[in-house]
């Protein structure tokens, strides 16, 4: 057998392993500068007086490290590890794999550099320059080629549901991306938006959120959907829900964006829109948590000795959480009360550490292993302590940030009875302290758990070797 | 609002390849005999 035969008969497990051991060291990174900008916020001191130490230029440094970094390449080793599995067939191309993980450390690294040096575009979520756009765009063609090739050269007929999310996730994404970083450069790191005042905002929170709803949700769902299964050793609880989970999640998302414009400059009917789909998300969402949750019927007990599957149900707690939380939030009458204080915040995290934070992380402990040639992890008992110091520092943080926003709002909105503002915005700010000083010991908890799981992992990889996984035989699943 | 004029045709023109997409797939017979599907992933890989 020559060589390329050899290659065809085992999956390509290089550019997961690279994928999986990234996720881990960027979520480190990423979650060290949450803490880092939350100590900011608590005792402003910390800024030093150094700009690119400044919490304004560390703020989007954190955001795109956890999302794009830590959350990316999580999302790129399980998309690539499981259209491998489910398919029975090897990567569509190795070279084009490699280019994604090299091109995307290499993004990852230009926005660790060029963030604190201050360049940005100034969009939430998509802040990186227009050349550093342009290489995203690059390898999230090469992202698109290599998963669409390898579903379209399958073995297996059916095309497993986790596939689906996967594949809306990648065109998506590039679909946002294109549209909301049309800019016009005026300089090497330099551009303005293609869109100006209102029609920017609008296309900003088009891709903002649905930047949470293809990134952050489709892509994790993905997850969700191969990796409980297996941890479990139970089938998904209706793959028949799971189907009409997937279509009826992305046919209603693409217009929840306008509820993060509310009492703006925006058309009121747009904001309506806005509201009215956020609502109708509420839905599937919850239809594919409880599908998820129930795999797990009739085999409950497996959650008391299995930390790697307490990782992954309780991601979808928070995920039920936050689907409901998002859409009351989106009510305008609720808004009024809840937009711009930290309760969004609060909201946000138990959507980012809560569900793609633990469903990642699970994700890892059940690749980790596979992917080195182990049975299992080098400490279980280290996964069960990272999964509670996980768990609490999520529930305090979440819980400090709920009081604090809604503390901030009610304190804004006072009046005297002369109509003048009862409290001044300082104020708020003043009151704020203590909950700021708790968020950053839930985050503190949080990093701690990380920081574990990195040295699992580096004690899990050196104990054992790369290892190479034959594809079953065709004939095995006709 | 112009931006609209860009964001709602687009979002049509998703909507059907969406539906295009659960066309192919149902007359592709990608969901008959569905729920074996979920248990295939279960026994090898």
């Amino acid at each position: 057998m020559n060589f390329a035969n050899m290659q065809a008969s085992v999956y390509n497990d290089k550019v997961v392993r690279q994928f999986a051991i990234m996720t881990v060291v960027w979520g480190v990174v990423g979650m060290l500068v949450g803490v880092i900008i939350a100590a900011q916020l608590t005792w402003p001191e910390l800024n030093l007086g150094i700009p690119w130490l400044s919490y304004g230029r560390l703020r989007p440094l954190h955001t795109n490290a956890v999302i794009f970094a830590f959350g990316g390449c999580g999302l790129f080793a399980a998309a690539y590890y499981v259209v491998q599995r489910t398919c029975h067939v090897r990567l569509f191309s190795d070279k084009l794999a490699a280019f994604t993980f090299w091109g995307w450390q290499l993004v990852i690294l230009l926005a660790a550099v060029s963030l604190p040096l201050g360049f940005t575009s100034g969009k939430e979520y998509a802040e990186l320059e227009w050349p550093i756009d342009i290489l995203i765009t690059l390898v999230w063609v090469a992202f698109a080629v290599v998963f669409f090739g390898t579903v379209g050269t399958r073995k297996v007929r059916h095309i497993y549901v986790a596939n689906w999310f996967f594949g809306a996730f990648i065109l998506a994404v590039a679909l946002l991306h294109l549209v909301n970083s049309a800019a016009l450069p005026v300089g090497a790191m330099k551009s303005y938006s293609a869109y100006a005042g209102v029609q920017d905002a609008m296309v900003q929170w088009w891709y903002g959120h649905n930047a949470v709803g293809f990134f952050l949700t489709a892509g994790f769902l993905g997850m969700m959907y191969y990796f409980i299964p297996k941890q479990a050793e139970r089938p998904v609880y209706s793959y028949r829900l799971s189907i009409v989970h997937f279509w009826a999640l992305i046919f209603t998302y693409m217009w929840a964006g306008p509820h993060h414009l509310h009492y703006t400059a925006l058309p009121d009917w747009t904001q309506s829109i806005g509201m009215l789909f956020s609502l109708i998300l509420l839905a599937p969402s919850w239809g594919g948590m409880i599908n998820g949750i129930m795999t797990l019927s009739g085999a409950w007990h497996k959650l008391r000795d299995d930390p790697i599957l307490r990782f992954l149900i309780v991601s979808l707690s928070f995920y039920g959480m936050s689907t409901f939380e998002g859409p009351m939030m989106s009510i305008k009458t609720v808004n009024a009360l809840s937009h711009y204080t930290d309760w969004t915040v609060g909201h946000v995290h138990s959507g980012a550490l809560g569900w793609v934070g633990l469903v990642t992380m699970g994700t890892m402990y059940y690749l980790i292993p596979r992917l080195f040639g182990q049975k299992q992890m080098y400490s279980t008992k280290a996964i069960e302590v990272h999964f509670w110091t996980a768990t609490i520092g999520i529930v305090i943080y979440i819980a400090a940030m709920w009081i604090a926003g809604v503390m901030q709002g009610l304190m804004w909105r006072a009046v005297n009875a002369d109509g003048t503002l009862t409290y001044t915005f300082v104020e708020s700010v003043k009151a704020t302290f203590p909950f700021y000083v708790l968020r950053l010991l839930g985050g503190l908890l949080y990093l701690g758990g990380m920081c574990l799981m990195l040295w699992n992992t580096v004690k899990t990889a050196t104990a054992g070797r790369s290892v190479d996984v034959q594809i079953p035989a065709a004939a095995a699943h006709a | 609002m112009d931006i609209l004029f860009l964001l709602i045709p687009l979002s049509v023109a998703l909507v059907f390849f969406i539906l295009g997409a659960l066309w192919w797939a149902v007359h592709r017979g990608q969901f008959e005999d569905i729920e074996a599907e979920g248990e295939r992933i279960l026994r090898n890989d």
